[in-house]
C-alpha cells in the first residue's frame, strides 16, 4: 500500500513536467536559442534553398550573383561618377562604388526580405510550428553567403588597386570588418522583424518600407563620401547607425572615411536596442500572427 | 495501467475577431491597452458570440472554441469529429502550436508532428531529394534522420526516376506520394493528421491509413480528424465530438459518432402543411406534405445505403386534369441521380397521394434533394417544388481497409461473381 502511494506520487510528479506549454501570447526577450538549435538543420537548409533556388533555370547560374553588383557599379559610376560628378576624394570609382554598394546591398537585401516574414511565409506558418526566428536568421545567412561571394569581387580590384597601382592606401581599421558585419546583420535582422511583426496586422507599414529603404540608402554614404558634407550635416548624418558602419568600412578599406570611434558605438548601442526590440515584439506576434495576417 | 497523460488540454478558448481588419482594429487595441495597463480585464473578452456560423450577429468577436478541456493519454488513438465550423481546425493549430489560444493552457509531452497538410514548404524549383531534405527539416527532424529514411520515402513515394528533378514537374499524384511519404516516416511521439487522406487515389489512400495503423500500434499518440466516419472508427478508440467551439462528447468512438449522427445530421424528412393558405402551390393545387420514410431501420433517423426508403406527398388538386409527378434526385452539388416520373392518371378534384419505392442498394452515401414537378397532360408544368426534402444516406461498415468516399452516383448491389 505504502509503495503504491509513493510510486503513485512519484508519477504525480512525472507527469507534471511538460516538453511544452501552449498558453496565451507573451512577449519575451529570449530568442530561445535551445530550440534554434535545435533545429540548425532546418536553418541550414533554408539557407542553401535560398542561394540555389536564385539560380535554378538560369543559364549563367552563381555567375549571377557575381554580374549583379558589377552592372549596379558601371550605373553608378556612370550615373553619379560621370554624369553628376559627385566627388569620390581621388577613390578610384569602380572601387569606392563597388565597396559601399556591395555593403549596402547586403543590408538593405536582408532588411527587404526579414520585413516581409510574415506575410510571405504564412502559409508554411499556417500549418507546421517551427522556432519562427528561424527564418529570418536564414534570410540573414543567405545573404551573407551572397555578400562573401560579391565581396571576393571587391576584394580583387581592392587588391589591384592597393598594391598594383598603389591608388588606395588601407590601414588596421580593416580589422574591424568582422564587427562592421555583425553590426549590419544584426541591424537588418532587428528592422527587419519589427517592420514584419508590425505589419501582420497594419499593412501600412509595407508600403512605406520600400520607400522608406531607398530614402535611408541617400541618408548613408553610399554614393557621396561623407567628409565632403559640413560638421552640421556630418552630424545629422552620424544619426542614422549605418554612417559610422559604412565610414569605417571605407576608411579601413579605401583609407579614406571619416572614421569615429564614438560614432560607432552609438551605432553598437542602436543595433543592440534594435535587435533586442526586434526579439520582443517578434516574440509577441509569432504566436498568433497566422489569425490576422 | 496507468498510463501517461501526454496532451491536457485545459480551459482553452479561441477568439476570433469577425469582418476586416482594418481602422476599427486599431482603435480596440488601443482601448484594449488601456484597460490592461490600468490593469484592467480586456475588454474584449467579455463579449462574443458563439461559433454558429449560420446566424448572423452584431458582434464583432466569436469564440471558435470555448473552455475546451481534455486529456490524452500515451498510445491513444482520439478522433475528433464535428460539423464544419465546430472547431476542429482551431482546435488542431492549436495542439501544433500554428496559433497560440486566447484563454487557458495546453500542455504537451513528447515531440509533436502536425500534419496539416501534406507538403508544406515544398518549393517547386527544388527536385524530389533537395524537397525531402527540407519538407522533413520542417516537420522536425534533422538531417541525419532523414538520411536514414530517405531510401524508404523514396521507395513509399514510388518516384526513384524523378528523384532528381524538381517537384514542379511532377504529376499531382507523384507530388502528393512524395509528400505524404516524407510525412508518414516521422517519427514523433504524438501525431496529428487532419483530412490529408481526403487526397490521393484509392490505393494511396489504404497505404496512408495502413500507414498510420503502423504509428499507432508502435505505442505512438495520435490525434485525426476527419469528417470520413469510417475511418474515424477504424482508427481510432476514442472519439472527440464538438460543436459550435465546444466538447459536446468524448468516449468510446462508436457511441459518440452514433450520438454524433442522431444530432448533427440535418435531414428535412418531412415537411407538412395543415392550413391551406400556407402551403406552397398555386391556383391548380397546393401541396400538403411529403415525407420520407425509411423501412427496417430501428433509428429512424439514420438511413444508410442498406436500407429501403419510401417517399411519400399529398396533394390537393383543385381542377381535374390529367397530371403526372416527375421526381429529380439531386446531390447538392446539382448532379441529378435520377428522374422518375409516374404514368399520367386523370384525377378529380380533392386529396391525392403518392408514393415511390427506392430500393435498399441503390443510393450512395450522400446527401440529397428532392425537387418535385406537377405535369399536366404529360406536357406542361403545372407546379415545382424545388428542394422540397433533404436527407442524408449513410455509409455502411465494410470489409477490408480502405474508407475512401465510395465511387459512383448510385452503389447498386449487382450479380458480380467471381469463381
Amino acid at each position: 500500500m505504502m509503495t503504491n502511494n509513493v510510486s503513485g506520487s512519484s508519477a504525480a510528479a512525472y507527469s507534471e513536467q511538460w516538453d511544452s506549454v501552449i498558453g496565451p501570447q507573451k512577449g519575451r526577450f529570449s530568442l530561445n536559442l535551445k530550440e534554434v538549435w535545435k533545429y540548425r538543420d532546418l536553418l541550414m537548409l533554408f539557407v542553401k534553398k535560398d542561394i540555389i533556388t536564385v539560380y535554378k533555370q538560369t543559364v549563367l547560374g552563381p555567375i549571377w550573383f557575381l554580374l549583379q553588383p558589377i552592372m549596379t557599379t558601371v550605373i553608378f559610376t556612370f550615373i553619379f561618377g560621370t554624369v553628376a560628378k559627385i566627388s569620390t576624394e581621388d577613390i578610384p570609382k569602380g572601387i569606392f562604388y563597388m565597396g559601399s554598394l556591395t555593403m549596402w546591398n547586403y543590408f538593405s537585401d536582408t532588411l527587404n526580405v526579414t520585413s516581409k516574414t510574415f506575410s510571405d511565409n504564412a502559409s508554411v506558418f499556417g500549418k507546421v510550428y517551427f522556432p519562427r526566428i528561424i527564418l529570418p536568421l536564414s534570410k540573414v545567412l543567405s545573404g551573407f553567403v551572397k555578400l562573401c561571394i560579391q565581396f571576393s569581387l571587391f576584394l580583387i580590384m581592392w587588391v589591384y588597386y592597393t598594391f598594383v597601382t598603389h591608388q588606395i592606401h588601407p590601414n588596421a581599421t580593416l580589422f574591424l570588418f568582422p564587427v562592421l558585419l555583425l553590426m549590419l546583420s544584426l541591424l537588418s535582422l532587428g528592422f527587419g522583424i519589427i517592420v514584419t511583426s508590425l505589419t501582420t496586422k497594419y499593412r501600412d507599414l509595407a508600403f512605406l518600407i520600400g520607400f522608406g529603404v531607398q530614402l535611408w540608402q541617400y541618408a548613408t554614404p553610399i554614393i557621396y563620401p561623407l567628409s565632403g558634407q559640413s560638421p552640421r550635416k556630418q552630424f545629422w548624418l552620424f544619426l542614422n547607425p549605418l554612417t559610422s558602419i559604412i565610414e569605417a568600412f571605407k576608411y579601413g578599406f579605401l583609407g579614406k572615411g571619416v572614421f569615429s570611434s564614438g560614432w560607432l558605438c552609438y551605432s553598437l548601442v542602436f543595433t543592440l536596442v534594435t535587435l533586442l526590440s526586434g526579439i520582443f515584439v517578434f516574440n509577441r506576434v509569432e504566436k498568433k500572427f497566422i489569425d490576422t495576417v | 495501467m496507468n498510463r501517461d497523460t501526454v496532451i491536457k488540454v485545459e480551459n482553452v478558448s479561441k477568439q476570433y475577431r469577425l469582418g476586416q481588419l482594418g481602422s476599427g482594429t486599431l482603435s480596440h487595441d488601443l482601448k484594449r491597452w488601456w484597460a490592461l495597463t490600468r490593469g484592467k480585464e480586456d475588454p474584449f473578452l467579455k463579449v462574443g458570440v458563439k461559433n454558429d456560423r449560420t446566424q448572423k450577429v452584431k458582434s464583432d468577436y466569436a469564440w471558435a472554441l470555448k473552455d475546451v478541456n481534455f486529456h490524452i493519454e500515451q498510445g491513444d488513438t482520439l478522433g475528433i469529429i464535428g460539423k464544419n465550423g465546430a472547431g476542429k481546425s482551431t482546435l488542431l493549430k492549436l495542439l501544433s502550436r500554428v496559433t497560440s489560444p486566447t484563454l487557458g493552457e495546453i500542455k504537451i509531452k513528447g515531440r509533436i508532428a502536425s500534419l496539416l497538410e501534406v507538403g508544406t514548404g515544398f518549393h517547386p524549383e527544388l527536385t524530389g531529394r533537395e524537397n525531402i531534405y527540407l519538407n522533413g527539416a520542417i516537420l522536425g527532424m534533422t538531417k541525419k534522420e532523414i538520411a536514414r529514411k530517405f531510401d524508404e520515402i523514396v521507395e513509399f513515394a514510388g518516384v526513384e526516376l524523378y528523384i532528381d528533378t524538381p517537384v514542379k514537374r511532377y504529376s499531382s499524384g507523384m507530388y502528393v506520394r512524395l509528400a505524404f511519404g516524407v510525412a508518414a516516416h516521422l517519427e514523433p511521439e504524438i501525431l496529428i493528421v487532419d483530412e490529408v487522406l481526403a487526397v490521393g487515389d484509392a490505393e494511396f489512400q489504404k497505404k496512408c491509413l495502413g500507414k498510420m495503423g503502423d504509428v499507432a500500434s508502435h505505442g505512438r499518440t495520435i490525434i485525426f480528424v476527419s469528417h470520413n466516419m469510417q475511418a474515424v472508427q477504424s482508427l481510432c478508440k476514442t472519439t472527440l465530438y464538438m460543436k459550435a467551439g465546444e466538447v459536446m462528447e468524448i468516449g468510446r468512438t462508436d457511441k459518440v459518432i452514433n450520438n454524433y449522427l442522431r444530432r448533427e445530421v440535418k435531414n428535412q424528412m418531412s415537411v407538412s402543411w395543415t392550413d391551406e393558405n400556407e402551403a406552397p402551390g398555386n391556383d391548380i393545387l397546393t401541396l400538403m406534405s411529403a415525407e420520407i420514410v425509411p423501412k427496417g431501420v430501428k433509428d429512424a433517423d439514420i438511413m444508410t445505403v442498406a436500407s429501403e426508403t419510401e417517399i411519400k406527398f399529398r396533394f390537393i388538386l383543385r381542377k381535374p386534369m390529367s397530371l403526372n409527378l416527375s421526381l429529380h434526385l439531386n446531390t447538392p452539388t446539382g448532379l441529378c441521380i435520377f428522374n422518375v416520373t409516374t404514368a399520367s392518371v386523370a384525377l378529380g378534384i380533392g386529396e391525392h397521394e403518392s408514393i415511390l419505392k427506392i430500393p435498399a442498394n441503390l443510393l450512395n452515401d450522400d446527401i440529397y434533394t428532392i425537387r418535385l414537378l406537377f405535369v399536366k397532360d404529360s406536357s406542361s408544368i403545372v407546379y415545382a417544388a424545388e428542394e422540397l426534402l433533404t436527407f442524408e444516406v449513410a455509409d455502411i461498415p465494410r470489409e477490408g481497409n480502405w474508407f475512401g468516399k465510395w465511387e459512383g452516383a448510385v452503389r447498386p448491389q449487382l450479380d458480380f461473381s467471381l469463381k
